[in-house]
């Protein structure tokens, strides 16, 4: 079986009067039947102009993309739009149609499909119907851009930034969509600038940077290459002045890598059942107080960090 | 079959988006009608009969000047002398009337008014004859303000066809651009829609609009002013339909490119303005110098506005109207040609 998506060397260069920027700077991806696949990358790392090549929106400059075993441009590209679903980045629908008013116009695109009501309950807009589009909150309208998505029953689901500019309530909701589309074995790539997003969604996700795929596998992949899996985060009473180098805590039992942000210790851990006790016992010996202590699993935001020396949202 | 699903499903998605609109509802008749009664009113007939003037205070018990103030052809004011004289120099009073130490009349008015060029004619005639003066020989009056010939007959056609133009080029030109803004005309290219059916269901949309829009106008005036419908109903619709197309065709092409709602409205005043000027609407296109009619006839209004008075008040048949049919055509054929070659979508 081939692969949802393939590309290969894809470039894309924007020119404006004698200003060129490019975008996309030689990217490779292949996404597998079935699996939902993460862009993950800060904003204008050029995800979004990525995307916009795979479906077709864009030219590239130069490169080859396949999408379900087609190529843009063949002849066939009306078949191959029957097959797929798309959320853009940004669109913002007919304010004065009602909810499935819309979703009636999407689904007349398509030879076959689900039922626009169908579509509704699967990202749970029912209730919402015949309510105009003006009248929905900013979760909603996206819930409906990605049954709009849905209505042709795609074989292959763009998600552009899904969650961008929602409230974390409004993210959980439309993860929950995406989490039952994934679990139907629907093949998705999503894209996002928010990697607890990536992490909970996608079973695999490319880093992006400045156009190019810095990392690929899947979360727990990433993340295991940094070393340890844990964090143990803490702050210190004031010892009387006393100035504590992060290097201080490093000869502790397995403690990878110690580093200070702030006011707070970072120490990464492998096993934190393990070296928390002899953490504590540590600070006993040494007369220290402790204010805070927190422990977290490394996310993807540290393995950017640490791939690429910059927090993802460093805007 | 699915193309004739979504062809239907785009074309109920435009004319929702524009009945759910009031205000274009309100431009679209509301608007138009006030037009109409608004300057059927202003131009009144009755009014244009009457002849204004004013007569200085000392001359006002004058017994020829009180039996023209009895006489219904004229509407006298009083104002000492002073303000009289200001008032004319103002404009405010065509004529001031006043007896001169020998006893004759002496009128002051500005001879570059036409109005006071008339009313003096008419007040001193009215004076002398009143004064015992006989005509020399007898003369006879026809009277041509019957309906069809007055100025509101000739107003309406001219509003008609100004708003099938605003109509079309708003209703295509804004909610495309409006669509473009929204990234919703890439959304629906990402769909399987077929872009030529998107096209033409707006334009089939736009279409179905202009029967009531040009019935409503023409109806009311006819209630209310008694505007003769000379021609068939169905050559006015003929001609009308071919001008609402065109226009839509010119809305297309404006909006091909614009990316802004504000460059799309800066690109619709550029288009209009100049028949809003140039085409007759007010009053005949005729009265522009020779040198500028080439022009002036070439523009899409003005043939439709020509062919529109032509069928409405005159009854001619629609196989008269040639010229507004090929001027028309070409517009409509060249616009949408242009327009699909222009045409952006992302």
């Amino acid at each position: 079986m081939t692969n949802a998506v393939t590309c290969r060397q894809l470039f894309k260069r924007y020119e404006s009067g004698k200003k060129a920027v490019d975008a996309v700077r030689g990217l490779d991806l292949e996404v597998r039947r079935g699996e939902c696949f993460g862009l993950l990358g800060p904003n204008g790392a050029g995800k979004t102009t990525t995307v916009e090549i795979l479906e077709g929106l864009l030219a590239p400059t130069s490169g080859e993309v396949e999408i379900l075993g087609q190529r843009w441009g063949a002849g066939r590209d009306h078949e191959l739009r029957q097959r797929l679903g798309i959320t853009l980045q940004e669109t913002k629908l007919l304010e004065k149609l009602s909810v499935l008013e819309t979703l009636r116009l999407f689904r007349s695109f398509y030879k076959e499909g689900i039922e626009p009501e169908k579509a509704l309950a699967m990202v749970s807009l029912q209730e919402k119907a015949s309510a105009w589009v003006r009248k929905l909150s900013g979760g909603q309208r996206q819930r409906l851009a990605v049954a709009c998505a849905l209505v042709g029953k795609p074989e292959l689901l763009f998600l552009d930034e899904p969650t961008t500019g929602l409230d974390p309530q409004a993210r959980r909701q439309l993860w929950e969509v995406v989490t039952d589309l994934k679990q139907q074995g629907n093949t998705i790539l999503l894209t996002t600038h928010y990697m607890d997003e990536a992490e909970r969604l996608c079973d695999r996700v490319a880093v992006i940077d400045h156009g190019k795929v810095i990392a690929l596998g899947s979360p727990r992949d990433l993340i295991a290459r940094l070393g340890g899996e844990h964090i143990i985060e803490f702050s210190l009473n004031h010892n009387g002045g006393r100035v504590i180098e992060p290097a201080f805590f490093s000869g502790i039992e397995d403690v990878r890598s110690a580093v200070q942000e702030a006011e707070s210790y970072l120490l990464t851990v492998s096993e934190p059942h393990r070296s928390i006790p002899v953490f504590l016992e540590f600070l006993r010996k040494e007369n220290l107080e402790l204010k805070s202590l927190t422990t977290r699993h490394v996310n993807l935001e540290d393995v950017f960090v640490s791939l690429t020396g910059r927090h993802l949202r460093d805007d | 079959m699915i193309e004739r699903r979504a062809f239907i499903q785009l074309v109920l998605t435009h004319l929702r988006g524009y009945i759910r609109e009031p205000e274009a509802i309100f431009w679209t008749y509301g608007f138009p009608l006030i037009m109409v009664i608004g300057l059927g009113l202003a131009f009144n007939n009755d009014a244009e009969t009457q002849t204004a003037f004013t007569v200085a205070q000392q001359s006002a018990s004058h017994p020829l000047v009180n039996k023209l103030k009895h006489d219904a052809k004229f509407k006298v004011d009083v104002l000492p002398m002073e303000q009289a004289l200001d008032a004319v120099r103002r404009n405010r009073t065509p004529l001031v009337v006043s007896v001169g130490a020998g006893g004759g009349f002496e009128y002051y008015f500005d001879p570059t008014n036409p109005e006071g060029r008339t009313a003096r004619s008419v007040v001193d005639d009215a004076l002398q004859r009143a004064g015992g003066r006989a005509d020399v020989f007898p003369s006879a009056e026809h009277k041509t303000d019957a309906p069809g010939s007055r100025y509101v007959d000739f107003l309406v056609p001219g509003l008609i066809g100004m708003n099938l133009m605003g109509a079309g080029l708003w209703g295509i030109g804004f909610s495309l651009v409006d669509m473009r803004v929204k990234n919703l005309l890439k959304r629906l290219i990402a769909t399987p829609m077929r872009r030529s059916q998107f096209l033409l269901s707006l334009i089939c949309s736009r279409i179905v609009f202009f029967i009531p829009e040009l019935l409503f106008l023409l109806i009311a005036a006819h209630l209310i002013f008694g505007v003769p419908i000379a021609g068939s109903y169905l050559s006015i619709l003929a001609i009308a339909f071919l001008g609402s197309l065109t226009f839509a065709g010119i809305g297309l092409l404006t909006a091909s490119r614009a990316r802004r709602i504000e460059s799309i409205s800066g690109l619709m005043n550029l288009v209009m303005v100049p028949m809003w000027l140039g085409s007759g609407i007010f009053f005949s296109a005729e009265r522009f110098p020779d040198l500028l009619q080439p022009v002036i006839q070439s523009l899409p209004l003005t043939q439709l506005i020509n062919a529109l008075r032509a069928i409405i008040l005159a009854g001619a048949p629609l196989a008269s109207q040639t010229t507004a049919f090929l001027v028309l055509g070409t517009w409509c054929v060249a616009s949408y040609l242009a327009a699909l070659k222009l045409f952006r979508w992302g």
